[in-house]
């Protein structure tokens, strides 16, 4: 390992952290634009052009806050909860690629920063670590609600880490590798070979997980939104319930990337069109979150459940034993 | 309205329908089929497209409250005013008492002495704005049109004592050169045509 390969990998790596924290910043943005044009609203308008400068506000607000501890909680782990979250997150992102490889000043840079051999499998797991946040979290809060909360995202996380792996699993078996790479590569020949034509229904499988594994809307009740709480964060403030936030959305952006990379092409031949569209595909899927949360209602619990076990599931394995057996025979 | 319809408590007849809603399914092979029925049946994409086609058409409803103002209706009963003569720029206020009987919390004093012109004048005239309940009785019961509500509804100081300087509730001179006073509405005030409704007094009984 040479010093150049080192000192690239953590260049992307800090490149990487800094773009998408603040991405996570300017999605909070665009998520609050959004639901207020879908509601009739302006939402923010006041910091800055358009309430661009929200973000910068709403950092400074977070940061600046006191950091407290409440009495009764589990200190260390409230503590820890918060960065499992965040660094989750964060860590998935090392086995997906973002741009196709180009080349600066003579120089090729792969935008991945590790393409290892198993990066479908790394990004889910370490996703699915992510769990840990909101459980402990909410378990160290010393409040009953958040404890609740938690358990529940417990369950749903839990649940659909089984409807995720089932659905990403028939690709993989035609793809035969689980380099996201090779994925890209496999749908390279335009849009005719998407893996979402041979696929759909594992596409449609794997976009319902990824409500689920992110907690976003038809799924939002980890939040205990009705409770008038915040789920597992009810205790958290400041920076601390940040960094749940940033974790959120940065989940939601690099769910937004693995889709179209599984499903819809990537970036095909890696041209700068390809990179484009993208980048589009991740801006339509990252839309979608935003949309739905408009749109749609919470599903209950059980209903969460009973869809997980006895709906979506069932489907995933036929799935998978249907695309077996044709590529069996 | 005749009493008989204000009395018939029997809405199913006044264009109250059943909603037609199917039974819900009790074996196992319905609520199969109601679940796949409604799996198809593209209802949540229904609920995207409204939201999508407001996001599209744009038209917003915020009011940027303070660089917009909504109207306020002439009947709001805001913090209280006392009106000038359109003859005489003199006060309306004859010093009767009748707001500080009528308040129900207890909140108007006022005090009055014979003027040099051997008048009633009002010396003293005082509103506890914290406990006036603005139910605009005073503007109602006030036989001159004196004490009225006004519209300006942002208040802010340090005190709430500080709204209630009779002073600042008089309509100042200069407005009352411009002719803009504005009358009340509300409670108690003349209503249009009520020239056309005066009748004589009737005198024989």
């Amino acid at each position: 390992m040479d010093t150049a390969y080192l000192i690239e990998t953590i260049i992307k790596v800090v490149v990487i952290l800094l773009v998408f924290s603040a991405l996570a910043g300017i999605g909070t943005y665009f998520e609050r634009k959004i639901l207020a044009f879908m509601q009739r609203r302006l939402g923010p308008m006041n910091v800055g052009p358009f309430g661009l400068l929200q973000v910068g506000a709403d950092g400074i607000k977070l940061f600046t806050k006191e950091d407290i501890i409440p009495t009764n909680v589990v200190a260390r782990i409230f503590k820890i909860a918060p960065v499992i979250t965040a660094a989750t997150a964060f860590m998935a992102a090392a086995a997906i690629p973002f741009l196709p490889q180009f080349t600066l000043f003579g120089y090729t840079v792969h935008p991945i920063v590790a393409d290892i051999n198993i990066g479908l499998l790394y990004v889910l797991g370490v996703m699915a670590i992510g769990l840990f946040g909101p459980l402990l979290g909410g378990m160290a809060s010393a409040n009953k609600f958040a404890l609740l909360s938690a358990a529940r995202a417990a369950a749903v996380f839990i649940s659909y880490e089984v409807v995720t792996g089932l659905a990403a699993l028939a690709p993989i078996m035609m793809v035969g590798s689980l380099s996201l790479i090779d994925f890209n590569n496999y749908q390279a020949d335009g849009i005719t070979s998407w893996i979402v034509w041979s696929q759909p229904v594992a596409f449609i499988l794997f976009w319902i997980a990824a409500f689920a594994e992110t907690g976003r809307t038809p799924f939002h009740l980890i939040a205990n939104d009705h409770e008038i709480i915040d789920g597992f964060g009810t205790e958290y403030s400041g920076m601390r319930w940040g960094l749940f936030f940033i974790g959120e959305y940065a989940n939601m952006f690099f769910i937004s990337f693995v889709i179209p990379i599984i499903f819809l092409g990537g970036f095909g031949d890696g041209s700068v069109l390809g990179a484009f569209a993208l980048l589009g595909k991740m801006a339509f899927f990252f839309f979608f979150f935003l949309w739905t949360r408009a749109a749609w209602p919470d599903v209950r619990p059980d209903q969460l459940m009973w869809l997980c076990w006895k709906v979506l599931m069932p489907i995933a394995v036929i799935n998978v034993v249907i695309t077996g057996f044709v590529m069996m025979f | 309205m005749k009493m008989e319809e204000f009395n018939n408590r029997n809405v199913a007849d006044n264009g109250y329908f059943m909603v037609d809603i199917e039974d819900y399914p009790t074996d196992g092979w319905g609520k199969f089929k109601r679940v796949v029925k409604r799996t198809f049946r593209g209802e949540l994409f229904v609920g995207l497209w409204v939201v999508l086609r407001e996001m599209i058409r744009f038209d917003i409803h915020t009011i940027q409250y303070p660089q917009e103002k909504m109207p306020i209706g002439p009947r709001y009963r805001a913090v209280h005013e006392m009106k000038r003569l359109w003859e005489s720029d003199a006060e309306r206020c004859i010093g009767c008492g009748l707001c500080e009987k009528i308040c129900i919390s207890d909140c108007i004093r006022m005090d009055t002495k014979i003027d040099e012109h051997s008048r009633k004048e009002v010396s003293e005239y005082t509103i506890n704005l914290g406990r006036c309940i603005f139910c605009g009785y005073c503007a109602e019961v006030c036989p001159e049109l004196a004490i009225t509500h006004g519209g300006e509804y942002e208040n802010g100081s340090e005190q709430r004592e500080h709204f209630i300087m009779y002073e600042d509730m008089l309509t100042p001179l200069d407005k009352m050169k411009a002719g803009t006073q504005m009358e009340f509405e509300g409670f108690g005030a003349i209503t249009p045509h009520e020239d056309e409704r005066v009748q004589k007094t009737p005198l024989s009984y």
